[in-house]
């Protein structure tokens, strides 16, 4: 860090003040295992790249929207036809939300396959399921903001299921929705979760995964550990991070062409007096759980149907974020196949169910 | 801990009585905590409860739609209060009145001509022309009102 010339004296100036040169050791020491698996650790970096991709243009939407329900679906009209590249900039923050859920997807289930949540990685594996809820959350929240029809129906089945919850149900619907009804109190509320409370535990969540990721390394799965460990490492700066960058700028291009060939749409405005449309339908991303509700009878021993199914998915994400504490054999560097399948299993449930939520007929 | 000469003599004081006394700034200071928190938070979480919606006082409502609006096999959506109904006039020229609100959760219903009976299309459910949840999720028969037409007005009201 000693160097001449202005530029060099500024930098010994920082370097005195904020240790810029321990930041370089860092960043130099940090290395990336060599295995026939590495592909999949480029999937954490490109969510975390949509995700800025989001605050970006997330920022650039509430310029012009207007969250109420007199105007919220007035002013995403105007966005999209009288704003230059307004219909540009809402395409990407759709695309882009898609693309980040799939990634997190891919990522949860390579981690899940590749046993990286063994120890000492537990919190890593909390904080990023964790991750996946807020992702979620902002998906759900963000889908009404428009104040469409779709978005609307898809609110009022989303904070019925919440309000279906045992116990708690009736407070977390009423909180939810600011009211007895989806409503324009809705709206504001959620307009209020996206982009300030969701974005606030987003960050501090992030913060969190990324220190532990920094902290422990990159996670060798455990049969290339029995095989003899890493053919060999690569420095992260620069080999990994150019690497990653491909990624990025790829992943840039993809979004810009789906933004221009298939621009986000906005459907007919919400009318919470007209009846539900047929083919009503949620996000890819909660289809199977949608499409699960529909094949429950109305009441499973007794207790009504929804009930059965909201109870489910709730266990289900508790044992998702319990697997490192389940899995004692991985912990004790075992074969744990048992989770494989279970993984893999919950990988085609999902698989399917989405399937059939897009293919089966909805009228009969 | 910088000076350990000044520290020992603050412990042997406290060595007859310190059990009971760290044990008493222990519970003050923790419910001090508590107390504070229970401060900060109460006002929030009661402040992010909405307020109680004044219920619709209105157990009658005089429809907008006139009798001969409406043809057979066919329905039309009215508000009851701040709640949706469905008017169905069915095949046989019968007026009947329901609560909207899909059961399940809490979609607004449709009438299906092609059925000739009423069908939620969020999670395809099925009601008979008695509002009774005939098929698919819902757990619960749809809340039916009563229709008079009087003259040519038709008057939609609630339980008996």
């Amino acid at each position: 860090m000693r160097r001449r010339g202005p530029l060099g004296r500024l930098l010994v100036w920082l370097d005195d003040r904020l240790g810029l040169a321990d930041l370089g050791k860092l960043a130099v020491k940090k290395e990336v295992p060599v295995h026939k698996h590495t592909l999949w650790y480029y999937l954490g970096g490109m969510t975390l790249f949509l995700f800025l991709v989001q605050v970006a243009t997330g920022i650039l939407l509430v310029f012009y929207y207007r969250p109420s329900a007199e105007h919220a679906y007035e002013s995403i009209q105007f966005l999209m036809a009288e704003v230059e590249f307004g219909w540009l900039i809402r395409s990407i923050h759709a695309w882009s939300a898609n693309l980040m859920i799939f990634t997190a997807f891919l990522h949860l289930f390579s981690v899940l396959l590749l046993k990286a949540y063994r120890g000492p990685r537990e919190i890593t594996w909390l904080s990023g399921v964790m991750l996946l809820g807020v992702a979620m959350g902002f998906g759900f929240t963000g889908y009404l903001l428009p104040w469409s029809e779709l978005s609307y129906f898809a609110t009022r089945v989303g904070t019925e299921m919440a309000g279906a919850v045992p116990l708690v149900g009736s407070f977390v619907g009423r909180m939810l929705k600011g009211g007895d009804e989806v409503s324009g109190a809705t709206l504001t509320r959620f307009y209020a979760f996206h982009i300030w409370i969701l974005p606030a535990a987003c960050f501090l969540l992030v913060a969190v995964h990324l220190f532990l990721v920094q902290k422990h390394g990159m996670s060798v799965p455990p049969d290339v550990e029995r095989s003899g460990g890493a053919k060999g490492h690569m420095p992260f700066f620069p080999s990994f991070l150019l690497r990653d960058l491909v990624g990025w700028l790829s992943v840039l291009a993809i979004l810009a062409a789906l933004a221009a060939y298939f621009p986000t749409e906005l459907g007919e405005k919400a009318d919470p007096f007209a009846p539900a449309p047929a083919g009503i339908k949620p996000e890819w991303y909660f289809m199977f759980m949608f499409q699960t509700l529909k094949y429950l009878p109305a009441h499973i021993l007794g207790i009504e149907g929804e009930v059965v199914g909201i109870i489910g998915f709730t266990v289900a994400g508790v044992l998702l974020l319990l697997v490192p504490f389940l899995d004692r054999r991985v912990s004790g560097r075992e074969d744990s196949r048992l989770f494989t399948w279970i993984g893999i299993g919950v990988i085609l449930y999902i698989l399917l169910l989405t399937y059939l939520g897009y293919t089966a007929d909805p009228t009969i | 801990m910088t000076n350990q000469s000044e520290e020992r003599p603050v412990h042997e004081a406290a060595s007859y009585g310190d059990t009971s006394r760290k044990r008493f700034i222990g519970w003050l200071l923790g419910t001090s905590a508590g107390a504070f928190l229970g401060a900060v938070f109460y006002p929030v979480v009661r402040y992010l409860m909405p307020p109680p919606a004044a219920e619709s006082a209105a157990s009658t409502v005089t429809l907008a739609i006139r009798p001969e609006d409406i043809t057979a096999n066919t329905a039309e959506i009215f508000k009851f209060g701040s709640r949706a109904g469905i008017l169905v006039r069915t095949p046989s020229g019968e007026l009947r009145a329901f609560s909207a609100i899909c059961t399940h959760l809490s979609c607004i219903v449709q009438y299906r001509p092609d059925l000739g009976h009423i069908w939620c299309a969020c999670h395809n459910g099925h009601f008979d022309l008695n509002g009774r949840n005939i098929s698919g999720p819902p757990p619960a028969p749809l809340e039916a009102f009563t229709v008079n037409v009087r003259e040519d007005q038709i008057v939609v009201s609630k339980g008996d």
